[in-house]
């Protein structure tokens, strides 16, 4: 469905897109949008579960359970640790006030 | 049961968004404001690809429960160490979750190698290099999870070490050759796995030798080298979600890498190619003696100053101290002493931990500064109370040409009029370089766990009136 020339094109302008998103942050945000960039590539649970759900071997049954797995850990535990992480931001902001 | 077509218009719609609100998402997380619904929108592109994919997959029943199972158990086990964790420790959580997303991405390739369903050739390739980069990447963030969490000391070095990981890149490349040429498939080596074993004692290779103060930096890398490794799959998959998402965190990843190499005014091959703290030895030694203080003179010398500057370093981090301070620095404020806190890009063990920590104490932002903000101020200051860090404000780095650090940019502690060290030893801070600053006529000591430490100090000052 996505052949060659157009995938180029999908990974250049991805590329440059978080290139720019990431390009104007502020240092104290830089460990919050690691974890949080590190949740958005949790995004291969998806893929992993294609893979487990097409496995037709018990070899390729365990490494897709394997894969699915961690995939699910990167997603939930990126999640958790970013929200935490961010709250306290909003916290500090509203502690702000007078 | 909607038709084949419609199923596929409906999971390819859902991942359209999917990527749209990822993008969203890490543009709002840019902003303190906004950051919380960032992550918030991040979700929700996230739980619908899944439920949608889940809907969709037309997967046996055997192998659909495989993947609830397998997703229950990864959800419980991250859920509970993620809300566990102390602020402290995130580093190597992350660490840890960018190695499990890195190590799925080569299950992907894994589990596309082994079925040998795959012929296109530039599928095969994308396969094969994406499992390659996944791999690295879950057994080097392992073992900087491993460096941080303590459970490995030393860094591994020895003379030559370049030469045989570079050996072993080359294994990894030639096997990841012969898997996508079929090259010697006749010959009877396990090639796809030899290409597994060997990405694999690359990443733990790569990783062994680099300082934990270089950490930061390696995990940024490794969590933009998943990101790529991500895109790779995603291509062989036909996943636009996978694509979009993986590619813009391997850029955005790669870019935030550069700025903390640069913070540290090194390149990244710096990073991981010089055995960084091994020269240290010729480091230009500590010059002069450090003179002990004791907290109750600490505590009057700052109760009694106009303006104080302090530095927090990993010491606070590792001590929990991060309230504390904010206690100490509430009633020096009530005192009528302007505090400040000046933050070093490379504070702690990531950029932005010090101020997630003193975010957590509930620091209001307009009391943080960064480094170009605060510098010019510390000549103004009557005390700049360094908590726990070393490196950042080591004046060798302006002067000491021989310095391992010489070069980088850092607080300038040195040029107030009074400083106060807190530390817990004599010894040298964590990358294992003498600090000058210590010996300084103006510097003072103040031993002791960073939490003890201050505590002291804010019944010092209350002491003192």
């Amino acid at each position: 469905m996505i052949d060659g020339v157009i995938a180029l094109y999908i990974f250049m302008l991805a590329a440059f897109t978080g290139y720019e998103v990431i390009s104007r942050v502020p240092v104290i945000l830089h460990t919050p949008l690691m974890s949080g960039s590190n949740f958005v590539h949790g995004i291969v649970l998806v893929g992993a579960m294609v893979a487990l759900a097409t496995a037709d071997t018990t070899l390729v049954r365990v490494i897709g359970f394997i894969g699915v797995l961690l995939a699910a850990g990167n997603a939930v535990g990126g999640y958790v640790v970013t929200e935490r992480m961010l709250k306290m931001f909003v916290l500090a902001g509203k502690k702000k006030g007078p | 049961m909607p038709s084949a077509s419609t199923i596929q218009t409906l999971t390819q719609l859902s991942y359209l968004i999917a990527a749209a609100l990822f993008i969203l998402g890490l543009k709002r997380m840019s902003s303190p404001v906004t950051a919380v619904s960032g992550v918030r929108w991040a979700g929700v592109g996230m739980l619908l690809a899944t439920i949608v994919t889940l809907a969709f997959m037309g997967a046996s029943s055997l192998n659909l429960m495989l993947v609830i199972i397998a997703i229950a158990i990864g959800t419980v086990i991250a859920w509970v160490s993620g809300k566990r964790v102390a602020m402290t420790d995130m580093p190597q959580m992350i660490a840890l979750y960018n190695g499990m997303g890195g190590g799925a991405a080569a299950a992907i390739a894994a589990v596309e190698l082994y079925s040998g369903n795959e012929h296109n050739p530039v599928h095969l390739t994308m396969a094969a290099v994406g499992g390659f980069i996944g791999a690295v990447s879950f057994s080097g963030s392992l073992i900087a999870f491993a460096k941080l969490q303590g459970l490995i000391t030393k860094s591994v070095r020895f003379s030559g070490q370049k030469f045989v990981n570079l050996a072993i890149l080359l294994i990894t490349v030639g096997f990841g050759f012969m898997v996508v040429s079929g090259v010697g498939a006749d010959s009877g080596l396990p090639v796809v796995s030899l290409l597994f074993v060997f990405a694999l004692i690359l990443g733990v290779a790569m990783t062994l030798p680099i300082g934990g103060a270089d950490m930061p930096v390696v995990i940024s890398l490794y969590n933009a080298l998943t990101g790529l490794a991500v895109g790779f799959e995603g291509f062989v998959l036909d996943n636009a979600a996978m694509i979009i998402a993986g590619t813009v965190v391997g850029s955005a990843g790669t870019l935030l890498t550069q700025l903390m190499a640069k913070a540290m005014n090194r390149s990244l091959g710096n990073v991981l190619f010089s055995n960084f703290g091994e020269t240290s030895v010729a480091g230009g030694g500590a010059a002069g003696t450090q003179k002990p203080i004791e907290a109750s003179d600490a505590g009057v010398m700052m109760a009694y100053s106009q303006k104080i500057i302090i530095v927090p370093g990993y010491g606070l981090a590792v001590a929990q101290a991060q309230h504390k301070v904010w206690e100490l620095t509430q009633l020096l404020m009530d005192h009528g002493v302007k505090v400040r806190f000046a933050i070093h890009p490379v504070a702690g063990r990531m950029p932005g931990h010090m101020n997630v920590l003193l975010a957590e104490a509930g620091v209001p932002y307009d009391l943080i500064s960064d480094l170009d903000e605060i510098n010019a101020e510390f000549e103004t200051a009557d005390v700049a109370l360094i908590i726990g860090a070393n490196d950042v404000v080591n004046p060798d780095a302006r002067t000491n040409k021989n310095s391992p650090i010489y070069g980088m940019p850092i607080l300038n502690a040195d040029k107030a009029k009074n400083v106060i060290v807190i530390k817990r030893g004599q010894g040298q801070g964590f990358s294992g370089i003498d600090n000058a600053l210590f010996g300084l006529d103006q510097t003072r000591m103040l031993y002791g766990d960073a939490q003890a430490a201050v505590s002291q100090l804010i019944q010092a000052v209350k002491a003192a009136g």
